[in-house]
């Protein structure tokens, strides 16, 4: 048995719920609102081989807290699943404009404590890149708002060489690029621009398959910018 | 049998987990009540940062739940329903509770109640005293807000009388503070220094008072600029500041258009009952003006103690109890956080 099966309890339990799924297979639940996507799904993992049961996802940059755990039920029906059965939570940590994060951040974290399981964090931008078919080193890029963009590198094997950064978009000395920010900017990024757009199941489980092998990172943002407050100066004068 | 409500609560700057007993007897009894505050990390900002509060709420959601139940002496398993803050408040702050409320709800298995962050602050004086007589009113005082409400049950009708037109009475504490030199909040370093001041050293406006205004709304922007006027003149004239007496006359002047209009209210609709809560009612001439007047009025004053009358989670969760206990449908798991869900919205 893999070493990382031994981090899930549930792995041990009877067979009866997962009927023609293999023993040795882990249920995974995928989470990412890192982008105007707001996506849920289930997918199996058996070894290296991710398969993807159901995946739910609606573009609206502004729904993420209304959708996502909609987005979890229904994908768990009809992957005919309950969350019982679940054995690890993967939730892409952006980077991402904040508030939409959040609202996926959240409900992975109390999905994980409900449940009893794990919540592994994964780089949205390296989710991304798991799906991506370069066939050379490549950049994953999502819109950052306020005309930057948030961008990683990848070699042509899709394992990150730089980032996750955020700047305004200009040329990154790759000509291919993944990512909603790279349809957005393709021409200030000077590149052809190939799938995926957004984050999906599959590439989420398929970019944290890595940590099974080890206790999950904190569920903690990449927010990259820094909040936006300044402290007062002098106490302004009511006369002048 | 008996339910336990999980209350989870997030509009502003403090990330609250509280957990109650509702009894067959319909009353409501507090076993946890877990806050992790972000105040510290406003307070050289001068006032609350939303993007830094919704941070710190991520943060601390599952760590003040863990609290709670550990405190509780309670499994997950156990928690019959999930009440949280719907709205008013900051949205990104707003969203992180929705968001982790709905999520339990889902792992769970139990309903969910959205709620209103308002009248949890008068839910949670059951918590203290037991069953609110119908009707009752409530004056709720703190930095975010400053209303006079009717509530004629907890759990579902709630009407406003007034609020403030502008400042909230707490934010005019914040301001008064920073003019005087006080730290952040000010509601604590003003009623402090109060103590040693004479409030009738010097008379300040009392806001919404003359014969045309509203009745029972409030202002206290003009009160707050008053007062800075009359600290420069002293500055300009070369004066020591008497902080004392400044901050004495500042609350004085808040606690007498509060109670005054909080005991008319009472009075003009034959209401016995006052309840006065959040973060402002801990404020000790507010609630020592208002036991003066409530008693000479012959009207009940309910004052919840001071841990229950800032935001916390245990407000939430009895105001749900309340919620589940008068039979109201649950909540979709599809609702959105509201940051200006009007108070006669108990539940979405
Ligand atoms: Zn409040």
């Amino acid at each position: 048995m893999a070493k990382w099966l031994n981090h899930f309890a549930a792995a041990q339990r009877p067979l009866s719920s997962t009927e023609g799924i293999p023993w040795y297979t882990v249920l995974v639940l995928a989470i990412d609102t890192s982008t105007p996507a707001v996506t849920a799904g289930l997918a199996t993992l058996a070894g290296a081989d991710v398969s993807v049961l159901a995946e739910r996802v609606t573009i609206n940059p502004r729904a993420h807290g209304e959708l996502i755990t909609p987005h979890v039920l229904d994908a768990a029906r009809e992957a005919g699943v309950t969350l019982r059965q679940v054995d690890a939570i993967v939730c892409g940590v952006g980077p991402g404009p904040f508030t939409g994060l959040r609202a996926g951040m959240a409900t992975a974290a109390a999905l994980a404590h409900g449940l009893g399981v794990n919540a592994y964090p994964v780089c949205s931008l390296d989710a991304i890149a798991a799906t991506a078919q370069a066939g050379e080193p490549f950049l994953a890029v999502t819109d950052a708002r306020r005309r930057e963009v948030y961008w990683a590198a990848y070699d042509a094997d899709g394992n990150r060489t730089d980032g996750p950064h955020v700047q305004a978009p200009e040329p990154l000395g790759l000509s291919v690029a993944a990512g909603d920010g790279a349809l957005l900017y393709a021409e200030k990024l000077a590149v052809r621009t190939i799938d995926p757009r957004y984050p999906t199941v599959a590439g989420l489980v398929a970019a944290a398959r890595p940590a099974f092998d080890a206790e999950p990172a904190p569920l903690t943002p990449l927010y990259l910018r820094r909040p936006d407050a300044t402290e007062p100066g002098a106490r302004k004068r009511v006369m002048a | 049998m008996s339910r336990i409500i999980m209350g989870i609560e997030s509009s502003c700057d403090e990330t609250g987990v509280g957990l109650v007993r509702l009894h067959d007897d319909g009353t409501v009894e507090l076993l946890a009540d877990e806050v992790a505050s972000s105040v510290d990390q406003h307070a050289r900002f001068g006032g609350v940062v939303p993007e830094v509060a919704s941070r710190a709420h991520l943060e601390a959601m599952v760590p003040t739940a863990n609290r709670a139940f550990e405190k509780a002496d309670l499994k997950l398993s156990d928690v019959d329903a999930i009440a949280v803050t719907a709205g008013p408040g900051l949205a990104g702050a707003l969203l992180v509770g929705v968001s982790a409320a709905k999520a339990y709800s889902a792992a769970l298995g139990v309903p969910l109640y959205g709620v209103n962050h308002l009248a949890g602050h008068i839910a949670v004086d059951t918590l203290q005293h037991g069953p609110l007589p119908k009707p009752c009113l409530a004056l709720l005082v703190s930095g975010g807000h400053t209303q006079l409400l009717r509530v004629d049950d907890i759990a579902t009708s709630i009407t406003e009388l007034g609020s403030t037109v502008d400042d909230a009475a707490g934010e005019a504490y914040d301001k008064v503070a920073r003019v005087l030199g006080l730290p952040y909040p000010g509601g604590p370093p003003i009623d402090k220094a109060a103590k040693e001041g004479n409030p009738e050293a010097i008379a300040f406006p009392r806001g919404m008072t003359g014969p045309r205004d509203a009745k029972f709304d409030f202002s206290f922007s003009g009160l707050k600029t008053a007062v800075a006027r009359w600290v420069e003149g002293a500055e300009r004239r070369g004066e020591e500041i008497p902080v004392n007496d400044v901050a004495a006359s500042f609350q004085e002047a808040v606690a007498d258009v509060l109670t005054a209009k909080a005991v008319r209210a009472a009075k003009e609709s034959g209401i016995g009952t006052l309840v006065i809560s959040g973060g402002v009612a801990a404020n000790s001439r507010l609630s020592g003006l208002a036991r003066e007047r409530c008693e000479a009025a012959g009207i009940e004053l309910r004052v919840p103690r001071p841990r229950l009358c800032t935001d916390n989670g245990a407000m939430i969760a009895a105001l749900g109890a309340h919620v589940v206990a008068a039979g109201v449908g649950q909540s979709s798991l599809d609702i959105s956080a509201n940051p200006a869900l009007p108070v006669n919205i108990v539940s979405v």
